[in-house]
């Protein structure tokens, strides 16, 4: 779909680590992946795979001071990030880089009007004069499809349901016109059919603006739905990388494809769901080799002691496993 | 893709409707205020305030020939001096109507200083943690062990009687208490998303604790400051009271107090009356802090 379009964000070989009471946990173990002008990457793994650690890691607001990022680039338009000063990071937050947040109940500042958290961040974004900036904020909401946005200004969080205030939550995400979005779970928190909404919501404004988006989730459906390339997570690091079509299709990494046997399907007989066995390794105290050796149906000796290199399998789509190295005949 | 569209505006329109009715705006029920606490404390500041123009007699003018009458309703008592005189053949109750400002005056200044030093300590403490955390709230520990009364009379002697060492005396006494307090709630405002996304906005540090962090906690802040004005006024009396306070021509109630007690069996209003003003103001406003607690929880107001 976007195939050719520049590359906006490219991210290499990011490294965040937590220093707790407990040790080192390596949230972040070597992450690499580009995303392209209105392109939208999904982020999936299981919950504590380091999903988002790396999405607050890209706009390094990881929590203080625990989290700390090691090594690597963040290369936004070429510019690396890590290597910005504090001020010069707020300047590229919200105006370059902006983020939604899983829940909205808490996304919103209680104490203000929707109006004043609009304008809030319309101010600390880009001042482009012209227009005024409560006719701006009238616009952000209307292009959310909130209805009555002249009222909807001085209603306070609480007045509003769930998806109303995750649409408010993506109007000032949106606000200071980014060139990146990251969406960590933004439609977790809503309920189904408002969920769709939303999806569609966030399809129609990167249509607009060409919005390159990182979409973190554990939801296949979604993933479908919404993603045109799709990355998979698991204990730190990406274990495999392709068009969200021949993912499906044809998932090449063993974690891959555990994760989507165990994703209920509609046809065929009622059997039981498979799942993977065991837990993820802890991320204090990770394996040398494979971290899904333990877990693994075709685990062999060098899994257990070599980390396997990412090997690309087809047009954009790579994975690391040393079963592919074994069966060239994929290609 | 115009038609998903169009659905979605319908959908949305019925979801604006159906959101009014579902938070439909709190209405004040009348009936429910207290009263009682508003009548006294509105009676309070205008006495406060017009005190030379209602007191019936100057507080310091003495007049031997008049002392000790009993308040005007009791045997011996003249309409004159409406709650009697004290040893001097000063008038009770002008002593008592100057006496509110002396609290009111150090209640509001005591209350600011603290107050506000106590949130500002709270609203940093809480949002940078860490070591400054630590380093704050172990001042506040410390400043909490001390014995209210005893270090308040260590400030009056070492600073000299007055008003202002009074209030400077209080503000030491409890800006711990509103630091600690502030503190506990920033730490559970600071966790909530709207502070991140602030920040992914490009918000400063200072900016989200000046605009995201103290309004939410202005709450709080509002209702333990109500609740304090009682105990600064009672902290104020006791000063007082024990000659620690404001030197002995201006009147204040902790003093007349004081003064009555050598008398408390042959002239019991010298004290009673002050000591029921204390009572009643300090009841008052407790009153008004509990129901400014309970007004501000929405989850509460509803009910």
């Amino acid at each position: 779909m976007a195939a050719g379009a520049p590359v906006v964000l490219e991210v290499r070989d990011l490294r965040a680590y937590l220093y707790t009471r407990w040790g080192v946990v390596r949230a972040v173990d070597g992450v690499s992946f580009a995303l392209r002008e209105g392109e939208t990457l999904g982020l999936v793994g299981e919950s504590g795979c380091g999903k988002t650690m790396t999405g607050l890691s890209l706009v390094r607001l990881l929590p203080e001071p625990a989290g700390r990022i090691v090594d690597g680039q963040v290369l936004l338009e070429g510019e690396d990030l890590l290597t910005k000063s504090e001020p010069e990071m707020r300047y590229v937050r919200g105006r370059r880089m902006s983020m939604i947040l899983q829940d909205p109940q808490t996304s919103l500042n209680p104490v203000f009007t929707i109006g004043d958290q609009i304008l809030e961040a319309l101010r600390q974004g880009r001042a482009d004069g012209g227009r005024s900036l409560v006719a701006r904020a009238e616009d952000a909401l209307r292009r959310v499809k909130v209805a009555a946005p002249e009222q909807r200004m001085r209603a306070y969080p609480h007045q509003m349901s769930g998806g109303m205030k995750q649409r408010v939550v993506g109007a000032i995400a949106v606000a200071g016109e980014p060139r990146v979005l990251i969406a960590d779970e933004p439609t977790t928190a809503l309920d189904v059919t408002i969920q769709l909404q939303y999806l569609a919501l966030l399809k129609e404004i990167q249509a607009r603006t060409r919005l390159a988006m990182l979409f973190i989730t554990h939801d296949f459906g979604i993933v479908a739905r919404m993603c045109d390339r799709v990355a998979v997570m698991y204990a730190g690091r990406i274990v495999e990388t392709g068009p969200t079509r021949a993912l499906f299709r044809a998932p090449r990494h063993p974690y891959t494809e555990a994760l989507m046997a165990s994703v209920p399907r509609m046809e065929g007989a009622v059997t039981r769901l498979p799942s993977i066995e065991g837990q993820p390794p802890p991320l204090h105290d990770l394996p040398t080799g494979c971290r899904f050796a333990d877990r693994c149906a075709y685990v062999d000796d060098r899994c257990r002691r070599e980390y396997p290199p990412t090997m690309a399998i087809g047009p954009a789509h790579e994975a690391a496993c040393w079963r592919i190295e074994r069966s060239p005949s994929s290609r | 893709m115009a038609r998903v569209e169009d659905r979605i505006d319908v959908e949305l329109a019925a979801a604006t409707a159906a959101d009014d009715a579902a938070h439909p705006r709190p209405r004040g029920d009348f009936a429910r205020l207290p009263w009682g606490s508003f009548v006294i404390i509105a009676v309070l500041i205008l006495v406060a305030v017009l005190a030379p123009l209602i007191a019936p007699h100057s507080p310091t003018e003495q007049s031997l020939p008049d002392k000790l009458l009993p308040p005007a309703w009791e045997a011996g008592g003249s309409t004159r001096h409406l709650l009697g005189t004290d040893v001097l053949g000063r008038d009770v109750l002008s002593r008592l109507l100057y006496g509110a400002r002396v609290s009111l005056i150090v209640a509001a200044v005591a209350l600011l200083a603290g107050g506000g030093i106590g949130l500002a300590v709270g609203i940093v403490s809480g949002y940078l943690g860490g070591r400054t955390d630590s380093f704050l709230m172990r001042t506040v520990d410390a400043t909490l062990t001390f014995p209210t009364i005893l270090i308040a009379l260590l400030l009056a002697v070492s600073l000299g009687p007055g008003l202002k060492t009074i209030a400077i005396a209080i503000t030491v006494l409890i800006w711990a208490r509103f630091a600690r307090v502030v503190r506990g709630e920033v730490l559970a405002v600071k966790t909530r998303d709207f502070v991140a996304l602030a920040r992914v906005h490009g918000c400063s540090h200072l900016r989200i604790m000046a605009v995201h962090i103290v309004p939410n906690v202005l709450n709080t802040f509002m209702v333990l400051l109500t609740l304090h004005i009682g105990f600064v006024i009672i902290i104020e009396a006791s000063l007082s009271f024990l000659g620690a306070g404001i030197p002995p021509p201006t009147p204040s109630w902790g003093q007349m107090v004081s003064d009555g007690r050598s008398h408390i069996a042959s002239a019991w209003w010298l004290s009673v009356v002050p000591g029921a003003a204390i009572m009643l103001v300090v009841l008052a406003f407790n009153l008004f802090g509990d129901w400014l607690r309970d007004w501000l929880d929405p989850r509460l107001r509803q009910v």
